[in-house]
């Protein structure tokens, strides 16, 4: 509220008695005294900003803009394509906003942050378990910057520039590692995902697992290929999927990055999420993002610090291993509650209810007329391709006016182009645990609308 | 205090495994089980704990309790802006029709969602004073790798291909050269005048046709204001660079003075800093950049435009691309978007005015005791160095640990490089007056004790969950996970 001009905000202490003593103090008349250093053309511009709102208008303001979107909680949804709609349970969020968690800042000062240390130790131990691999560190961003830098790392063990990408790789991903890529020389080509060529000069091939067109590539093969060139193998995987099927490390893989939003985050959008990256012991040193290590206080006692810092740019400035710095901890924490909630047994049932709901979805949608699954004859997980006898776009539009989200319209640049020309009105159907029995047979029913 | 059994945090999850627990039922199958795939594919071992949910809940809480926070204790970290992050803004967020929509949904489905993101793009707009925005990035030093992309972008657009370095200050944080290399420049260093600001001659050596531009933080990680700036930006304009910013340290100039007056061609703001998200003990944050017209057409993609009251999600014509999957932290720019809902502009201007006013009246309430290295009016942190400390044996680092004994967090310490024992304090806006006189009190009892009992300093801290730890034994045998004893 404004009194005599005087804006006391319920964020801010400070009266204006107060500041007038605290200015006099400082032997100064006004806050503007304080800005005397800035030069006065440019001092106070105008701010053209609307005016403040109490919190009852702003809650209503903002259940406003939400009430214009469509929640995937409101209706069937059947949309994945790298966000995925997963059972959230209750205790992620209850622990996860606890102020102690939620307002601290980076633990540069281990002896008051013990707590987000053990966690992301315990978030490194579960997600290098869950991928079969060695080492994890605290996290990235999200999954397509963590295989971004996964790539990256991939060239600075291997001393070579080139870097061949499977086309079934999502596109997204795709775009994000020639970004990362654009200014260190290094050349990214796509290669064909039943024939990959690997070159002695290819510093990592690079898979997705589950693809982004649901099916799981052959990894065994893929190793192979990779390492008689010298080649790294470096796997973008779905933590969930884990949960089910035989994680990249069981191939040797020697870098696996993932997505960790199926972990227990909410799809909020697109973000925040938290990139999961893990490797071998012996390349630790390459890695980028913080790590926490275990050792011993004064007195013998167990704690966590963060630890390899010299690959970091607050120290290793310009030959850091990457720039990053604030990454997702509260994510981590989110991903490691989550996992520890579902554990050994939970984990695989989501899994499997996944897969069992996604290939009933597949099987029923198979058997309508002008319908096919181009891809099936391999393995998939919970996502799948559908060729239907109509536009996508105008299916989905029809879906969404029944209340229900249809798959990915696979007919727009970039989806469509790796999938060549016999599927040129494909969908990527995504089936989870949230959708039952008869979201499912709702799907069917209305795609059944558009059978030739 | 040791809490016995499940609720004593010494041990991990896995440790606290036990056979045949769970912590969540799943619903059973409503569909026909499927076949199962060739079983060469399906996982045989997944080494995950079995524990229960209270066991999950009294865990985590115990763990917590283990932190500071700003909700807990007074947070100077100087650099970080440890300001109050509103409860409103994490409900917002919350909300199941910003919380649980699918970033590829259709933009019909969305547009309540790409309205708010229009919207913030326009306020920090506003703010900087600058005419593009994109929010893909997802925290500062992400921010600053697609800025200075983009500088990149603009000069190879142009066919100035010969202009291979960045000048960075002495002072800068390490994401500013980090970020600098990733981008393919050569890092070149400029150095600090006695003032504390950016040393001209030494700017006018560098300036050629081979300076791509300049990472500027303003104010600079010594909580000055530059008064050279408008001539750095010039300088720099003149070589044919372009002029970054970063904007870690906007706490101090909102309202105030902006960015893209002063000569910036682009820059990042840390909605986790300024716009009160909460650090989340290390993240989510969110780095959008605000630019120039120059650089406009080659913000990282997407941004969100409007046509006739519909919003869509478009890239910028000669964009550097996507650099993240989707569009954006979009969980923190809903916080983000309701704290300057909240504020408006005349609360804009009372953060800057409070977060500078408690700086100066901490520096003020200690400079005759800590040594001040560049005596003039702070903006919104103050750097003092430890050295009269020193030289009584008692070193920046212990005078920072000592304070957590007094239920302070430690400033941030031995940064900026350029002074020697730094101790970098930003109080922030939210802070009461009764907080600062205690923490200054804190500050002199600590130096205090550095003359009568030195020792109790160094050892420090003592009433913590754990005292020092050995650093270096966790660098030289790295345990980063636990193992199951063989």
């Amino acid at each position: 509220m404004t009194t005599n001009g005087h804006f006391q905000s319920h964020y801010i202490p400070n009266t204006s008695e107060e500041q007038a003593e605290m200015l006099a103090s400082l032997g100064l008349a006004s806050l503007d005294d304080l800005f005397a250093a800035i030069p006065g053309d440019f001092l106070n511009p105008p701010l053209d900003l609307p005016d403040p709102l109490s919190e009852l208008e702003i809650q209503r303001e903002l259940a406003g803009l939400a009430a214009k979107n469509r929640p995937m909680n409101s209706g069937p949804s059947f949309l994945g394509a790298g966000s995925y709609n997963h059972f959230v349970p209750s205790i992620v969020k209850a622990l996860m906003t606890r102020g102690e968690f939620l307002t601290a800042y980076t633990p540069y000062q281990p002896e008051v942050s013990q707590g987000t240390l053990q966690v992301i130790y315990e978030f490194q131990t579960l997600i290098a378990s869950l991928y079969g691999m060695e080492v994890a560190n605290a996290g990235m961003y999200d999954g397509a910057t963590s295989l971004a830098e996964g790539v990256l790392m991939a060239c600075r063990v291997t001393g070579r520039q080139q870097v061949a990408v499977l086309d079934t790789l999502a596109p997204a991903y795709q775009e994000v590692i020639r970004t990362y890529c654009q200014a260190q020389g290094v050349t990214i080509e796509a290669v064909r995902h039943w024939e990959p060529e690997v070159s002695e000069a290819t510093a990592c091939l690079v898979a997705q697992h589950p693809n982004f067109y649901g099916g799981l590539d052959d990894l065994g093969e893929h190793s192979k290929t990779a390492h008689d060139q010298g080649a790294l193998l470096v796997v973008s995987a779905d933590p969930l999927a884990m949960g089910m099927f035989n994680p990249p490390g069981h191939y040797d893989a020697d870098i696996v990055t993932g997505e960790g939003q199926p972990l227990g985050i909410p799809s909020s959008y697109g973000g925040p999420y938290v990139g999961l990256f893990t490797t071998k012991q012996r390349y630790i040193r390459q890695m980028p993002s913080r790590l926490v290590g275990k050792t011993v206080d004064t007195e013998g006692r167990t704690g966590y610090v963060l630890t390899l810092q010299t690959r970091e740019q607050h120290i290793r400035r310009e030959r850091a291993t990457s720039n990053i710095c604030t990454n997702e901890a509260l994510y981590a924490l989110a991903a490691t509650i989550y996992l520890a909630a579902t554990g050994k047994q939970g984990l695989k049932q989501v899994a499997e209810l996944c897969y069992h709901k996604a290939h009933y979805a597949a099987s029923q949608i198979a058997e309508l007329p002008g319908y096919s699954l181009p891809f099936t004859r391999g393995a998939f997980f919970q996502e799948f391709v559908v060729q239907c006898p109509a536009a996508p776009g105008e299916i989905n539009r029809r879906l969404l006016e029944e209340n229900i989200l249809g798959g990915l319209d696979l007919t727009v640049s970039p989806y469509r182009e790796p999938l060549g020309e016999r599927v040129d009105r494909g969908m990527l159907v995504c089936v989870t645990e949230m959708n039952t029995k008869a979201d499912i047979d709702a799907l069917v029913s209305a795609l059944g609308e558009f059978s030739a | 205090m040791n809490k016995g059994g499940n609720r004593d945090t010494a041990k991990l999850l896995m440790e606290r495994s036990v056979p045949g627990r769970v912590g969540m039922v799943a619903p059973p199958l409503d569909v026909p089980e499927q076949e199962l795939p060739d079983a060469a594919l399906l996982r045989t071992e997944l080494e995950l704990p079995e524990v229960s949910e209270p066991e999950v809940v009294q865990y985590f809480t115990n763990l917590s309790q283990l932190n500071f926070s700003i909700d807990t204790q007074f947070y100077p970290l100087g650099s970080c802006t440890m300001k109050y992050n509103p409860k409103v803004n994490d409900e917002m967020a919350f909300l199941p029709g910003f919380a649980n929509i699918h970033p590829l949904q259709p933009e019909e489905a969305s547009q309540g969602a790409l309205e708010l993101l229009h919207r913030l793009q326009g306020f920090l707009a506003e703010v900087t004073g600058m005419a593009g925005v994109s929010m893909a990035t997802l925290a500062g030093a992400h921010g600053e790798l697609a800025g200075v992309l983009m500088i990149r972008a603009y000069h190879q657009a142009r066919g100035d291909t010969g202009r291979t370095k960045l000048a960075i200050p002495d002072s800068a944080h390490g994401t500013n050269p980090a970020s600098a290399a990733m981008a393919g420049f050569d890092v070149v260093t400029l150095p600090s005048d006695a003032n504390g600001n950016t040393d001209l001659d030494a700017l006018h050596h560098l300036a050629g046709p081979d300076l791509a531009g300049a990472m500027i933080t303003l104010p600079s990680t010594l909580g000055l204001f530059d008064t050279n700036i408008l001539e750095v930006c010039r300088v720099v304009h003149e070589a044919g660079g372009m002029v970054y910013g970063d904007g870690a340290n906007m706490n101090a100039l909102l309202g105030r003075a902006k960015l893209g007056e002063l000569g910036f061609d682009v820059a990042h703001l840390n909605l986790h800093k300024t716009f009160s998200t909460p650090h989340g003990g290390g993240g989510p944050g969110a780095g959008p950049v605000c630019c120039g017209e120059a650089l406009t057409p080659f913000l990282a993609a997407p941004v969100v435009a409007e046509q006739d009251g519909v919003f869509r999600l478009v890239s910028p014509e000669r964009s550097i691309g996507k650099i993240s999957a989707f569009h954006g932290n979009f969980g923190v720019l809903v916080r983000a978007y309701t704290y300057i809902r909240t504020l408006g502009a005349a609360g804009l201007l009372s953060i800057s005015g409070n977060a500078v006013l408690n700086a100066n009246y901490i520096m003020d309430g200690l400079k005759d005791i800590y040594f001040l290295p560049y005596d003039r009016t702070c903006m919104h942190e103050v750097v003092f160095s430890a050295d009269r400390q020193r030289e009584r044996g008692v070193s920046g680092l212990e005078v920072a640990k000592r304070l957590l004994d007094y239920g302070y967090h430690a400033p941030t310490m031995y940064f900026p490089l350029i002074v020697h024992e730094a101790l970098m304090i930003e109080p922030t806006e939210s802070e009461t007056k009764e907080t600062l006189d205690a923490f200054i009190g804190a500050m002199r009892d600590i130096d205090r004790e550095a003359s009568e009992d030195p020792d109790l300093v160094r050892h420090a801290p003592h009433t913590t969950p754990v005292s020092r730890l050995d650093e270096a034994r966790a660098a030289r045998q790295p345990n980063l996970r636990w193992q199951r004893p063989e």
